[in-house]
């Protein structure tokens, strides 16, 4: 029941989809592909299935060589993003298709598929047609079907992408109590990083084809590995300066890590809700001007001026900025508690903490 | 769906509109299309019924008849074949040269049928590329049944690839991939999921392409070479009768290829049903 990827690489005419990636599930993991739009993740996803036949590198399924074996050897489960169930088979007959095509009989297949109806519980409306199922019930009937096979392994391509955000967030959890219950070997592609960290247990980040970092989702959202990753997962302020031995200087900053070399040109990444803001000066923080204010649900987002135009994103909880009585003009006091610095010079070298972020002398 | 929208008053066009412009419709439909076909009846029935009897059930009149239903029967099966296919490759796979066969696909509605009839005989005929070498293995490709068949095939040859092409642009693949996902053969993936939601569609170019098969005239008058009661067809058949001053007999034939034609109408309207009904043809 393990997935195993080595230097898989496909190219579509000059465009590489993807590129070198090596990938690797044991038996039982739940794991997400995350990445933009054209970063080679459903691509990735379609060739471990078969529908896709990659140019170079080696899939194992369970151990086994697959690459040689046709889509319907495969024994995998897929799931699309935009269900592809069958229209004009009913409920029932969609999710028997695939025992069907074993030859299965007839009792044992109204038994699995009875069973499957409990597991999404949709009992009672088999005889449905997708076209009068709702948008979650037909992306479960579409789990459903392709869990009837008993397949070694289920993909699952983008399969919230098409439903409203209510739907979404329920399916995300039946999912994830779905893949406790049958301790199936599941890989889901997504471009929400939301759904990534909330669904899975290990998130692979990929761009331009290319794996960009993996690790769970709190490793990806604190220890970004690439200034991509930095990047595309949260939300981050980034500011770019000339390194000194140890030290980066930006506005009235100084960022200071023990082993950063002189003369680099780098970029400091550090999240809006690493930024603390208070009304009275506390140790390491540096005056600041509140330029903006933006409502964002469960916080506030403050824009701060640290003078001479350098300007930095602060997250505060709702109740502490209004506490405080942040708006728009008021003269604050802001320090930056976490950082990662990103050399530019194409190495991509990260260097971080244990550095401390301190006001300039 | 199904919700019945009232247009408000307001953005209704005024009455004295609404009336001249159906009427100029139906006095156009009626001038253009039924007035035509009544004629067809009526002067069929000139002479009596027993003059279309007799015109009708004349030898010559049902060796056309069977001419032509002959061709009817042959090249829809091929098309159909050769259709279903050549829609599935140019919809399914991105290929060097598609667009090239899209075009050859359309040549049949852009030529002139005559000068497809042209083109057999210059290559089938008794002068032509081919045609002496056919001619002296014993096949007689122009002025016979084969010529008829090839004339016919080339100009039905676009109407299922074209109807089927949108209809499998819009179904997509994704539900013949999920059959593929789960071990379905191709030939399983073909009759049970992708012909169910294309069959509207296809019965509709079987339809089209069954109905010009009956009433071609140009490209098969070139090589149907006029022998009567062999290889004249329906339409070919009535020209003649009309140009040797049989008006009545001409009539009744032409009432009898009205008669088929009508027919066909009358199925594409009830695969049309069907298909809104099933939400089959967009």
């Amino acid at each position: 029941m393990s997935i195993e990827v080595q230097k898989l690489r496909k190219s579509f005419g000059d465009f590489v989809a993807v590129d070198d990636v090596d990938l690797s599930l044991q038996s039982g993991d739940l794991v997400a592909l995350l990445g933009p739009s054209g970063s080679g993740k459903s691509t990735l996803l379609r060739m471990i299935a078969g529908l896709e036949t990659p140019d170079s590198g080696e899939i194992h399924l369970t151990g086994k060589e697959a690459i040689t074996l046709s889509v319907q050897d495969r024994k995998v489960g897929f799931v699309f993003q935009h269900y592809a169930l069958f229209k004009h088979m009913n409920v029932f007959e969609n999710i028997a298709f695939g025992l069907r095509v074993r030859k299965q009989p007839e009792a044992s297949i109204r038994a699995r598929v009875t069973e499957l109806l409990d597991l999404i519980q949709l009992q009672g409306l088999e005889g449905r047609f997708p076209a009068q199922l709702s948008g979650g019930q037909r992306q479960r009937v579409a789990v459903a079907r392709a869990l009837a096979p008993e397949p070694q392994v289920l993909l699952l391509d983008e399969p919230f992408g098409a439903l409203d955000a209510k739907v979404r967030a329920e399916l995300r959890a039946w999912v994830r109590r779905l893949h406790d219950q049958t301790g199936m070997t599941t890989l889901f592609v997504t471009h929400d990083q939301d759904e990534a960290m909330e669904v899975a247990k290990r998130v692979v980040i990929m761009d331009k084809g290319r794996v960009e970092q993996e690790g769970s989702p709190q490793d990806i959202f604190d220890r970004p590995a690439t200034q991509f990753v930095a990047d595309f997962v949260g939300e981050t302020n980034h500011v770019e300066s000339l390194s000194e031995p140890g030290l980066v200087v930006w506005g009235p900053f100084r960022f200071a890590v023990a082993d950063l070399p002189g003369g680099l040109k780098v970029r400091v990444y550090f999240r809006p809700h690493d930024v603390y803001v208070t009304s009275d000066k506390e140790s390491l923080q540096v005056a600041a001007t509140i330029t903006m204010e933006r409502f964002k649900g469960a916080f506030i987002e403050l824009e701060l001026d640290l003078g001479s135009g350098k300007k930095i994103l602060a997250h505060l909880p709702k109740g502490v900025s209004q506490a405080s009585g942040f708006r728009v003009g008021k003269k604050v006091f802001a320090g930056i508690t976490d950082f990662h610095v990103f050399s530019m010079d194409g190495s991509n070298k990260v260097f971080r903490a244990p550095g401390e972020c301190l006001p300039k002398k | 769906m199904t919700s019945v929208t009232r247009t408000p008053l307001s953005h209704r066009d005024p009455a004295w509109a609404r009336v001249s412009l159906t009427l100029a419709a139906v006095v156009l439909l009626g001038l253009l299309l039924v007035l035509p076909l009544a004629t067809v009846l009526f002067q069929a029935l000139s002479k009596g019924l027993g003059a279309y009897g007799s015109a009708v059930s004349d030898p010559e009149t049902l060796s056309a008849v069977r001419l032509t239903l002959l061709a009817a029967v042959i090249s829809v099966p091929a098309n159909l074949f050769f259709g279903v296919v050549a829609a599935w490759l140019l919809t399914r796979y991105k290929f060097r040269g598609r667009q090239l066969l899209l075009t050859l696909i359309d040549l049949p509605f852009s030529v002139s049928p005559v000068i497809v009839g042209l083109i057999y005989v210059l290559l089938f005929g008794a002068h032509g590329w081919l045609g002496p070498w056919l001619l002296a293995h014993g096949v007689r490709v122009i002025f016979a049944l084969p010529g008829i068949l090839l004339a016919t095939l080339f100009v039905t040859f676009p109407f299922v690839t074209r109807e089927l092409i949108p209809v499998l642009e819009s179904t997509g693949k994704d539900e013949e991939e999920a059959a593929r996902v789960l071990g379905a053969s191709p030939l399983r993936i073909f009759f049970k999921v992708t012909l169910p939601n294309i069959k509207w569609g296809l019965l509709y170019g079987v339809i089209l392409c069954n109905a010009r098969a009956m009433g071609e005239f140009g490209a098969v008058s070139v090589v149907s070479g006029h022998i009567r009661g062999e290889t004249t067809t329906l339409p070919l058949h009535i020209e003649i009768l009309y140009n040797e001053y049989q008006f009545a007999a001409a009539f009744a034939a032409a009432s009898l290829l009205a008669g088929l034609a009508l027919l066909t109408l009358l199925a594409k309207s009830i695969v049309e049903w069907y298909a809104s009904k099933e939400g089959g043809i967009e």
